[in-house]
């Protein structure tokens, strides 16, 4: 069957794969001290980021990287037909209070820190369903706004947990647009299913998310018959040290090892010294890291395939405190230069 | 079947949950006690230093030890507005949290923290989010001590 536009039980495949024509991403000050500094198109000088409250703060990090994005390629907001964005608050409202400045037609996200690559891939098939010819996907975090909601307030006195993450404070944003033009594709995309390996603690994410990124990571590889080394590069999105460390062990008990190529956003982006513990978390990590560096490397051309791995742990104060474990979800987005 | 699935589920996430813990980093426990020690330590001789001073100014024990509090507190409060205690409870944990400075903290991080929902839903509702729990159990086993007492005197 030609054309066929699903692949196995969970992998989108694309017929004229949308272009990433631009992308930004701003980020905060600890991560424009990590390794990445100069690859992150703006560094904010603080967490206050001009406004009275965190809350704004991230509003505008959202807001502005999306503007960012847009202007690479001399649109303004009104040339975007769809904004497809999500981030970690509740009611995602970063998302809503940044479309409410943009007035750009709008479907909010939650994947938790798995939002980047849920909103790509929603971005990328409203445009190869032919409903539009542009569209935006972002997603952002803040670590003041992520602390005060999931634990607790900053001048707390509080030991972090050796095996916690640290949210990083950062927006990404893509501009997705029909296949005319040049640049990385979106090729094909798999839709993670929730998996949930019975982890309670919720400061160690990384656990909870390793079951679902290795489950997804083979979905996809059976669904396109590729093998691991068919990518120059996969990478999971925040699964930190210890996360990161699990899914070497799953995807030996899986079968699929794609080491040397596989990597974590979430221990790439700070350097061992920035005192993190396990490494960064949070929607704003991947993104960051994917509007950086990635596809920086993609565009000169370093990296030709990268498959994104976006892991989220979908669970709430309330949920954790209810003594539920923590649901995990990974959905990957292939990106090729065609 | 439906039961030898469950079983199998438990006997997997088990696997898993013994994975983990082979995995991830032990947590530095001498470390963070003699950190807790050393801290603890020292803000006690500091309030045993103000306490001494009180009660050679002629203050009686009782007034004294008010007194000592009341410095703690504040200066613990000070440290918090200053952005000082929480590094201090980064290293110290338990040390810095089990004081009374530590109960000053938690109130005063969550005032700083919830001022910007207002003074009413912010401030007021959510000061003691964090210091709630020693205030609802210490007051429970204060009113359970004093039956106690009740009963058997």
């Amino acid at each position: 069957m030609a054309n066929q536009k699903k692949l196995g039980s969970q992998t989108i495949m694309f017929e004229n794969p949308p272009v990433l024509t631009a992308w930004a991403t701003i980020v905060g000050p600890k991560e424009g001290e990590g390794p990445w500094g100069s690859d992150f198109d703006w560094v904010m000088e603080d967490y206050e980021f001009g406004e009275e409250s965190w809350e704004k703060a991230e509003t505008k990090l959202l807001r502005e990287t999306i503007k960012l994005a847009v202007s690479k390629k001399n649109y303004s907001p009104q040339d975007i037909e769809l904004l497809v964005s999500g981030d970690l608050l509740n009611q995602i409202t970063s998302s809503s209070f940044a479309a409410r400045e943009l007035q750009i037609p709008f479907l909010g996200m939650y994947g938790a820190c798995s939002t980047m690559a849920e909103s790509l891939l929603t971005a990328a098939m409203a445009i190869d369903g032919g409903y539009f010819e542009r569209t935006v996907a972002a997603v952002s975090s803040h670590y003041y706004t992520a602390e005060r909601q999931f634990r607790f307030p900053a001048e707390q006195g509080t030991q972090r947990s050796i095996s916690s993450q640290w949210t990083v404070t950062g927006a990404g944003a893509v501009v997705l647009e029909k296949g005319i033009y040049g640049g990385p594709r979106l090729t094909c995309a798999t839709i993670g299913k929730i998996i949930d390996m019975g982890q309670k603690d919720a400061n160690n994410m990384g656990s909870a998310m390793a079951p679902a990124a290795a489950d997804t990571i083979k979905t996809h590889l059976n669904d396109t018959d590729r093998s691991p080394d068919y990518y120059d590069l996969i990478v999971t999105g925040d699964l930190g040290k210890v996360g990161s460390a699990l899914v070497k062990q799953l995807f030996i008990k899986n079968g699929v090892v794609p080491e040397p190529n596989y990597s974590d956003c979430g221990v790439l982006i700070f350097n061992d010294n920035q005192d993190t513990h396990a490494g960064g978390s949070g929607c704003g990590c991947c993104a960051a890291m994917l509007c950086g560096p990635l596809l920086k490397k993609m565009v000169q051309g370093k990296i030709a395939r990268l498959l994104l791995v976006a892991t989220g742990a979908l669970m709430s104060p309330t949920t954790s405190f209810q003594g539920e474990s923590i649901p995990g979800i990974a959905h990957a987005v292939a990106l090729e230069n065609l | 079947m439906n039961t030898s699935a469950d079983q199998l589920k438990k006997i997997e996430a088990q696997e898993y949950d013994d994975l983990v813990n082979q995995t991830k980093p032990k947590p530095t426990v001498l470390k963070n006690c003699i950190w807790a020690f050393v801290i603890g330590g020292l803000i006690c001789t500091l309030g045993q230093i103000i306490l001494n001073f009180f009660m050679g100014q002629g203050l009686s024990k009782l007034d004294a030890g008010s007194a000592t509090s009341v410095v703690m507190i504040f200066l613990a409060a000070l440290f918090t507005g200053l952005g000082w205690y929480d590094v201090l409870g980064k290293h110290a944990g338990a040390g810095s949290i089990v004081p009374i400075t530590g109960f000053a903290n938690a109130i005063v991080a969550s005032a700083m923290e919830y001022k910007r929902e207002g003074y009413i839903f912010g401030v007021g509702a959510r000061i003691f989010s964090v210091a709630g729990p020693t205030l609802v159990f210490g007051f429970a086993i204060a009113v359970v001590i004093g039956l106690i007492k009740v009963v058997f005197s």
